[in-house]
């Protein structure tokens, strides 16, 4: 039971970090955002790996082997979007196509 | 120290690159960099993974688990490299999904694994509500990217008695859950996945339209649940950690979004929104006239303006137009015209989606203004140029109680001296109204593909 408890404290006080944290994320943000909290769920990965490292017989194999892929496809693809989203916020910068011709201030 | 405590400072380590990672994406100047720091500590936790043990042995099958992460990879990294970026909502919700499957998997085969030794209670029930909410996420996550991608109707499904039937689904799962925590069987809880499985579709038909991405947000934040709860199964702070952040963060996502749409969320799941079309659309249209104009009209228009609003919407994106209006705006902005982008909190698909798609066009951020600012910038504007938006400058959002869009706050096009709409039909939005400001005296329409007319504009405006 102590574990239990343990892991419940760190369940809510999580919650709460978790609204804390994202209360200030500007709403220009909420795309990449939800991406990004997309990708850090793939953290899923980790107790894939565990439960497909234990498994004693044939099905947990099997169902291990696929949550494996699951979690690798929800870890990569989550990071890689989120990377791909983020990558076009930049600030105003020397004008470089289109307008070329122009000048750099 | 051993090797454990070794392997628990790494995974506190991943757990505060999550928390930011998370911060970091309050700013546009820091999130790509957060994004880069959560990727790296999840690599740690992966690594750091491999060298643990688990019921007193090292891991097992470790050529499997590199053969099913080298599968996923290349899965993963050209879907999520090569998609257009317009399809970046769809794509975000089947990389939930199938982290939602994979939460589900770990706490069904966990459940497996241990079944001999006869679990507490408690283990159970936080089995079961992985298997439960991982599953639903899963195939609700699935359905959502099928409506997105257009494999399936957008629209919301509706039938006879479906709230009735979907409370039936519910309260077997219900049933199925309190069974077996009484008997354990293992039998059931394929069956409860089962369940679930139907639950998540039968959830998600219903809504269709604007609401989708709402109901991703939501579905991402059950998936965070649902790594929580294997955390709780497999006693990994790391995964509860992760899991109760993103499930909190998302829960609160969710609820910013519906409140830029001006509903709660229960309507928005229940109320099969846009189904009624039909009853509140078709009156009153037949007959009416609007004005049309040509490019040509259009572009000495803005070539005369002193100030120009454009409110892009996702027609926009649809038609890959981002390009040519960012050529437009900064061709605009060479004449000494002051331009702004106006951007509605859901304009797109999900909220920021359009900030996205413009800064892929180079546009610089600063230009880019919210709705409010929008509104008050509206009020002295020559001109408000929208492009591909339709729902988001719906007068009937504010003067039309019966209308389903009533209460969503909107950027007051009509407020500029001159409105004009590159439209590529008369159809309605996403949402399906009829929208009043094209019929408005002020209101000019431009029909065809945003992007052919978007390009004649800029000829026009570089020849006057």
């Amino acid at each position: 039971m102590n574990s239990l408890l343990q892991y419940a404290t760190v369940f809510i006080l999580t919650a709460f970090v978790g609204v804390e944290i994202i209360s200030k994320v500007p709403s220009i943000l909420h795309t990449p955002l939800m991406s990004g909290s997309n990708a850090i769920h793939g953290v899923i990965i980790v107790g894939s790996m565990l439960i497909l490292g234990a498994a004693n017989t044939n099905l947990e194999e099997v169902l291990g082997f696929l949550a494996v892929i699951l979690a690798t496809l929800n870890v990569v693809g989550g990071f890689v979007v989120t990377d791909r989203m983020l990558e076009m916020f930049k600030g105003r910068k020397p004008q470089t196509d289109a307008k070329s011709e122009r000048p750099a201030p | 120290m051993s090797r454990e405590t070794v392997i628990d400072l790494l995974y506190l380590f991943s757990a505060t690159t999550f928390l930011v990672a998370l911060k970091g994406l309050g700013s546009p100047k820091h999130a790509r960099k957060g994004n880069l720091v959560a990727a790296f500590g999840m690599l740690v936790a992966i690594v750091a993974t491999f060298f643990k043990f688990v019921d007193g042995h090292a891991l097992h099958h470790v050529g499997l688990i590199l053969l099913a992460m080298f599968i996923g990879v290349i899965i993963a990294v050209p879907t999520a490299r090569f998609m257009k970026m317009t399809a970046m909502p769809q794509l975000v919700a089947i990389f939930n999904g199938v982290g939602g499957g994979a939460a589900s998997l770990v706490s069904i085969t966990e459940f497996i694994h241990i079944k001999s030794t006869s679990p507490a209670t408690y283990v159970t029930l936080e089995v079961l509500l992985g298997v439960l909410i991982g599953t639903v996420s899963f195939s609700g996550s699935t359905i959502a990217f099928a409506k997105l991608q257009e494999l399936m109707t957008g629209r919301p499904v509706t039938y006879p008695g479906q709230q009735f039937i979907n409370a039936v689904i519910g309260v077997v799962a219900l049933g199925l859950i309190l069974t077996i925590l009484v008997t354990s069987s293992t039998t059931l809880i394929w069956v409860l996945l089962g369940v679930a499985f139907v639950l998540g579709i039968a959830f998600v038909l219903p809504v269709g339209g604007a609401d989708v991405p709402v109901l991703i947000s939501l579905l991402n934040s059950f998936t965070g649940l649902a790594v929580a709860a294997s955390g709780f199964t497999l006693g990994s702070n790391l995964l509860i950690i992760a899991g109760t952040l993103v499930g909190a963060s998302g829960m609160l996502l969710t609820r910013l979004m519906s409140k830029a749409m001006g509903r709660s969320l229960p309507n928005i799941l229940f109320s099969a929104f846009g189904a009624v079309i039909t009853a509140t659309g078709a009156s009153g249209v037949e007959g009416r006239t609007v004005r049309s104009g040509t490019p040509e009209d259009i572009g000495v228009l803005l070539s005369y303006a002193s100030k120009v609003v454009i409110i892009p919407g996702y027609g926009l994106a649809v038609a890959q137009g981002q390009h040519v209006l960012a050529e437009l705006a900064s061709e605009l902005e060479s004449k000494g015209i002051k331009v702004y982008y106006a951007i509605h909190p859901v304009a797109g698909r999900m909220p920021g989606h359009m900030n996205v798609l413009l800064a892929e066009a180079n546009v610089p951020y600063e230009d880019l203004i919210e709705m409010d600012e929008a509104n008050s910038e509206l009020a002295t504007a020559d001109v408000a140029l929208v492009v591909g938006a339709n729902d988001t400058v719906n007068p009937a959002a504010v003067n039309d109680p019966s209308s389903p869009i009533y209460g969503m706050p909107i950027i007051h096009a009509d407020l500029a001296e001159n409105v004009v709409f590159l439209k590529r039909s008369m159809r309605p939005g996403f949402a399906g109204i009829d929208n009043e400001l094209l019929y408005n005296p002020k209101t000019t329409l431009v029909f065809g593909d945003a992007k052919d007319t978007l390009t004649k504009l800029v000829a026009v405006v570089k020849a006057s």
